[in-house]
């Protein structure tokens, strides 16, 4: 069973028709990698998928089930979405913040109980975050903060995480990092899909690629199938030629200059 | 809740109730606390029982409830509006207000005429503030607090030509806005009251869905908060909470500005936390203010916003000096 499925997606902001007819579907357990010109759409289909946008026709189904059928709260208990530029100037302690994510399990009057402390160490030990638990979140790194909202998202137990350029923050070592703990946790049956700017590590980590070009959907398939220098010169108007990863026999992009 | 955070609730609370007892011994007539004692048990003599039952406790009920109110309209429209200069009166209430009274002086109303006019004239401000930021189904903070700017501008901009009109009501309405509660009778608390403790329930229920819309909208609503209706009910619960606080007490300037942050500053940024001990804290500075108000310059009373702005204004600016925190934001 396909636990998300698009169907026939578009979305204007105003007048200006950013998804102009998307419809794909993917199985949990995968890493989908969302790549992309600027401006192709990549953020406005996670906002969609992820219920924040309404789309003007057409359908999202999680696990077979129309999205606008789901309450508010109900479509955080399937669905964590880690966005692309995050706040921090507040006064909340890093384990406060990841508390937040256990929001759509709670009822109004209700506190957090030891479960959800629980799932809250869990969560940072996994994103090794667990020693900021006292600081506040403008005490960290760039980096160090998109790890504390990983974990966020990750205590909201999801069935599927959205990942809005997820490592563009970070060093090389937690970029590779952050992707095969992602690469791990699609293992253990949550789908992510991730927007990514970096063709290679998407390459690398993603079991599928989704290329995106003004609104529409070019391709998706694994690396091997899609990754191709008349794909990317389609996507990006840009030439490169093609390696591959003697480890694995993935495609490795480099631009042609000069 | 941690060891730190009971001691400061219970001194807060302590602070309240010695604050009030304080409240009701000092005047024109010096009260002591036995005889406080002996009229609440309902013995004692008739004077004294007139003095406390009939002039000091409503007032020392309506300053606190009104301190309380504003306190935790400030707390919530400061997160709301993510905007650390938030205040009650943010989104034009104030100027509705007086522009209520106003015209209710103007046209010679009684007391209780004026409150409800205040009352009235606050919640249509608000809704027209509401209603130029409302985008489609949405509504955007930026423009509400630029709204609100603008119609409390305009408002004022009427209020001055009322008054200008109008010489011989000049004082009275100067003094109205400045806010006290010398004129408090039992009959305006009674319709008070209930709004102002309902309402701030209300929004207290709301405090985790304000933590997540801290750390912004967005994200709030993934987290499953349905922004848009929280922040309907906030609006309204606090534009009620308010306009029945400046209906009793006039425009109480720097309360719900400072209360919160103070509170924010000792207690942190949870809402859940501290929007109660904003409400105790606000209760008890207020009272506290009311009663230099009336007790400094015996027997005038001087407005009770000179006393708010003149001891706030500087704690505050001591404790932002102190505060290793400040460079960061004060969330």
């Amino acid at each position: 069973m396909s636990i998300l499925k698009v169907e026939n997606l578009h979305f204007s902001y105003g007048k200006k028709e950013i998804l102009k007819g998307l419809s794909f579907s993917v199985d949990e357990s995968t890493i989908v990698g969302i790549i992309g010109a600027n401006g192709s759409g990549k953020t406005t289909l996670l906002k969609n998928i992820s219920g924040y946008l309404k789309p003007a026709s057409g359908n999202v189904f999680i696990e077979d089930r129309n999205i606008r059928d789901f309450s508010i709260k109900e479509k955080a208990r399937y669905i964590s979405y880690v966005p692309q530029d995050m706040e921090y100037g507040f006064n909340f302690t890093c384990f406060d913040i990841v508390m937040m994510g256990r929001m759509p399990f709670l009822k109004r009057f209700q506190w957090e109980s030891k479960k959800d402390r629980d799932i809250v160490k869990k969560s940072m030990e996994m994103t090794n975050t667990w020693q900021f638990k006292d600081y506040k979140l403008s005490e960290l790194s760039g980096g160090e903060r998109q790890r504390v909202y990983i974990a966020r998202a990750l205590a909201q137990e999801p069935k599927i995480l959205l990942m809005d350029e997820p490592i563009s923050h970070l060093d090389i070592k937690y970029q590779i990092e952050i992707l095969s703990f992602v690469k791990d946790l699609s293992t253990k049956g949550i789908l992510v899909i991730a927007v990514l700017h970096d063709i290679n590590l998407a390459s690398q980590f993603c079991h599928e690629i989704l290329i995106m070009k003004n609104g529409k959907l070019m391709d998706l398939g694994s690396p091997n199938k899609v990754i191709t220098p008349e794909s990317i010169k389609s996507a990006f108007s840009i030439d490169v030629e093609l390696l591959e990863n003697p480890n694995n026999n993935i495609p490795y992009v480099f631009a042609k200059i000069g | 809740m941690n060891l730190k955070k009971s001691i400061c609730f219970t001194t807060a609370f302590i602070l309240l109730v010695l604050v009030m007892a304080l409240a009701i011994s000092k005047g024109a007539v010096k009260l002591s606390i036995g005889e406080i004692l002996n009229v609440l048990r309902n013995s004692g003599n008739d004077t004294n029982k007139t003095i406390i039952l009939d002039l000091r406790l409503p007032r020392v009920i309506a300053s606190a409830i009104v301190g309380m109110g504003l306190s935790v309209v400030g707390a919530f429209f400061q997160g709301l509006l993510r905007n650390p200069i938030a205040d009650p009166y943010v989104i034009g209430i104030s100027s509705g207000a007086a522009l209520g009274a106003t015209i209710a002086i103007i046209l010679g109303f009684g007391l209780f005429g004026i409150n409800l006019a205040a009352f009235v004239a606050s919640l249509i401000t608000v809704f027209i503030v509401y209603a130029i930021s409302k985008a489609g189904t949405k509504i955007s903070m930026t423009t509400m607090i630029l709204a609100g700017t603008a119609v409390s501008a305009f408002i004022s901009a009427i209020i001055s030509l009322i008054m200008l009109l109008n010489h011989e009501e000049f004082n009275r309405i100067i003094f109205w806005t400045m806010g006290g509660f010398n004129l408090i009778s039992w009959k305006s608390l009674a319709f008070a009251i209930p709004i102002i403790v309902i309402g701030a329930l209300v929004m207290y229920s709301f405090s985790r869905d304000i933590n997540a819309i801290l750390t912004g909208e967005e994200v709030a609503e993934h987290l499953g908060v349905n922004t848009e209706r929280v922040k309907k009910i906030i609006f309204i619960a606090g534009s009620l909470v308010t306009a029945a606080s400046v209906s009793v007490g006039g425009i109480i300037g720097f309360v719900g500005l400072i209360v919160p942050h103070i509170c924010r500053i000792i207690i942190g940024a949870d809402n859940r936390i501290l929007v109660p001990f904003s409400a105790i804290v606000g209760a008890a500075f207020l009272t506290f203010a009311d009663t230099i108000a009336r007790t400094i310059l015996i027997p005038t009373e001087i407005p009770i916003g000179i006393i708010t702005a003149s001891f706030g204004g500087p704690f505050f600016i001591y404790l932002l000096i102190n505060d290793k925190r400040k460079s960061e934001g004060m969330w």
